[in-house]
């Protein structure tokens, strides 16, 4: 099923502007223009129960009703493409087969709140996703679909491609605004709230690439049409899930969002790779809880994957096998949040590298009993670090502990890595 | 330094000062700034960073600290080849890590250092964005996905020995 994100993808090249437009592209651009108010655009996306997709989910018509109505100066659009995640590479592939659909969700979104100037945070390494955006930037502008007058309206918009100098962190909505002044990405405290105060002072907006790419078809086909797209009655619209790991094909797909785990690996990934039994995934993305076997009927979608214990998050499933010792998996995401830390706060610079000697003497086989209370003590404390990351990175420790136990507890009484790593 | 050299120094300092021009010496345009700088001179040292302070009016703390932050900026020379081992989720299931030491080994360099003779730098990334094609390695700016240790070494050495030697 490819009705939004992947419906104009050629197999083995980037959509053009032609292409794009002889299939309905831009159309939806002109009847917002013609037809719409900003604040009918905006309700538009309220109603179709849009929620972020960059990981937290949040509702994103509600997100842009934040932004104050009448301060005076610019406010600005930023599209969070700073995709660093491990096991997540959904908007790459978008970026590099349509770049279309994200200038003309940004052109809805910034027509919406009465923005004029609007960013792509880009990462660094994503260099054809970069050129094709900037591509199709280009042609855009020749279009008339971007620069001022749009379409023969009164609405203005130019899109600036920043490409980030890399850090995880970047991904952070706040920390994301001080790399785009230039400076060191740290988060910054909230309140104020980006949409009343972002970049450089002004009301701010941030959004994901596959949340912006979402928005034309919803004002084109309207909010109920969105809603029916999901796989389950209080979902809405389609999600990507890149599916990485021990299955047969590893692919990125777009899907009902709210297909269960099983129907993805089973039916659309192949199964698992010959000789492969399941023992569990990340559901989400590097900072998710992991799901096991008993999952495998979870409907992915927001809701029902928290009311599971984890999280959707980007939707980035990496799918482990009987040979993946979990303690060595959890061992290795925690790295890369030790390593990314910004340093800014000190439960997340000091916890995060704690926790990472402790698994690391388990895994050696030189683990106490201590060392799991201890690290169940990180769980819980390290969620008052000062933004989202830390808390995040003990996501796959609390799933370890939760599921896998029985697996730690071998770790330390047998004085080795059962799975002989 | 010969004259050749001298000259060439000369045009990357007038390249990166056009640069700064376009962007007014504007201090929040540093990131975009030490871009530059890097594509000039390949890594940046102590001296360009000053340089870049000086013009942007920024403290030289507050430059080196936003070059030492990002992972992009180089504050030390690179090898004239470079090989990246991704250790991402994906890649470390499938064997990514365990690739990493044993290049480690083979090279006798560890991951983020250069070898004595310049001829290599090894490091190591966590997620590339391409997790179905793990393990992934880059070298020398180009992907070898689905990579092992046999090819990688052989693709490797290859390179090290195609150098141009002759001074």
């Amino acid at each position: 099923m490819n009705d939004i994100l992947f419906r104009h993808n050629r197999p083995d090249r980037a959509v053009t502007l032609d292409e794009y437009r002889a299939e309905g592209g831009f159309q939806a651009l002109q009847k917002a223009l013609a037809d719409l108010s900003p604040d009918a655009v905006q309700q538009t996306v309220i109603d179709s129960g849009l929620r972020g997709r960059g990981g937290a989910g949040f509702p994103t018509g509600k997100k842009w009703s934040f932004v104050p109505r009448n301060l005076p100066g610019p406010r600005y659009l930023i599209c969070n493409c700073d995709e660093m995640e491990p096991g997540t590479y959904k908007d790459r592939v978008l970026l590099e087969r349509n770049p279309y659909l994200l200038v003309e969700g940004m052109a809805l979104a910034c027509y919406a709140l009465g923005v004029e100037r609007a960013f792509i945070f880009i990462r660094r390494g994503y260099e054809l996703a970069a050129q094709n955006l900037k591509g199709a930037i280009a042609q855009a502008h020749k279009a008339g679909f971007l620069g001022s007058a749009i379409c023969g309206s009164t609405f203005n918009l130019e899109l600036d491609v920043h490409q980030s100098a890399g850090r995880y962190i970047c991904g952070e909505e706040t920390a994301l605004m001080n790399a785009l002044e230039g400076i060191r990405a740290n988060p910054r405290s909230k309140p104020p709230f980006p949409a009343v105060k972002g970049l450089w002072g002004q009301p701010t907006v941030v959004n994901n690439v596959e949340t912006l790419s979402n928005i034309p078809a919803i004002v084109a086909h309207g909010p109920a049409w969105f809603k029916a797209l999901a796989a389950t009655p209080e979902g809405a619209g389609t999600k990507l899930f890149c599916v990485s790991g021990h299955v047969q094909k590893p692919l990125c797909l777009e899907l009902p969002i709210g297909t269960t785990l099983g129907e993805i690996i089973d039916t659309h990934c192949g199964g698992m790779r010959a000789g492969s039994t399941f023992k569990a995934c990340i559901p989400g993305g590097a900072s998710t809880p992991y799901f096991t076997r008993d999952h495998r009927t979870v409907p992915l979608d927001f809701d029902p994957v928290a009311k599971a214990g984890s999280r959707l998050g980007t939707g980035g499933v990496v799918v482990f096998d009987q040979t993946t010792c979990m303690v060595a998996a959890t061992l290795n995401l925690v790295r890369f949040f030790a390593r990314e830390s910004c340093g800014w706060c000190t439960p997340c610079r000091e916890g995060l590298p704690f926790v990472q000697h402790i698994l690391e003497r388990i895994e050696a086989g030189r683990g106490e009993m201590a060392d799991m209370d201890i690290l169940r003590e990180h769980v819980h404390k390290l969620n008052y670090a000062f933004c989202a990351l830390a808390p995040g990175a003990m996501g796959p420790v609390e799933g370890l502990l939760r599921l896998f136990e029985d697996e730690v507890r071998e770790h330390i009484t047998g004085g080795k890595c059962p799975l002989g790593n | 330094m010969n004259v050749h050299d001298s000259h060439r120094a000369d045009d990357r300092h007038r390249a990166l000062e056009r640069v700064m021009q376009q962007h007014r010496l504007r201090p929040d345009s540093l990131i975009e700034i030490l871009h530059a700088a890097q594509r000039q001179f390949g890594w940046l040292d102590r001296d360009v960073l000053g340089l870049i302070a000086a013009r942007l009016r920024l403290p030289p703390s507050l430059v080196y600290g936003v070059a030492s932050f990002y992972h992009a900026f180089r504050l030390e020379p690179p090898g004239r080849h470079r090989c990246t081992v991704c250790t991402g989720t994906s890649c470390h299931l499938k064997g990514g890590s365990r690739l990493l030491q044993q290049l480690e080994q083979h090279f006798g360099i560890a991951c983020g250092a250069t070898a004595p003779d310049g001829s290599l730098t090894l490091e190591n990334v966590r997620c590339l964005g391409a997790c179905g094609l793990a393990p992934l390695i880059v070298i020398d700016d180009e992907a070898c996905p689905h990579a092992s240790f046999g090819p990688v070494v052989e693709r490797l050495t290859a390179s090290l020995d195609g150098e141009d030697t002759s001074p």
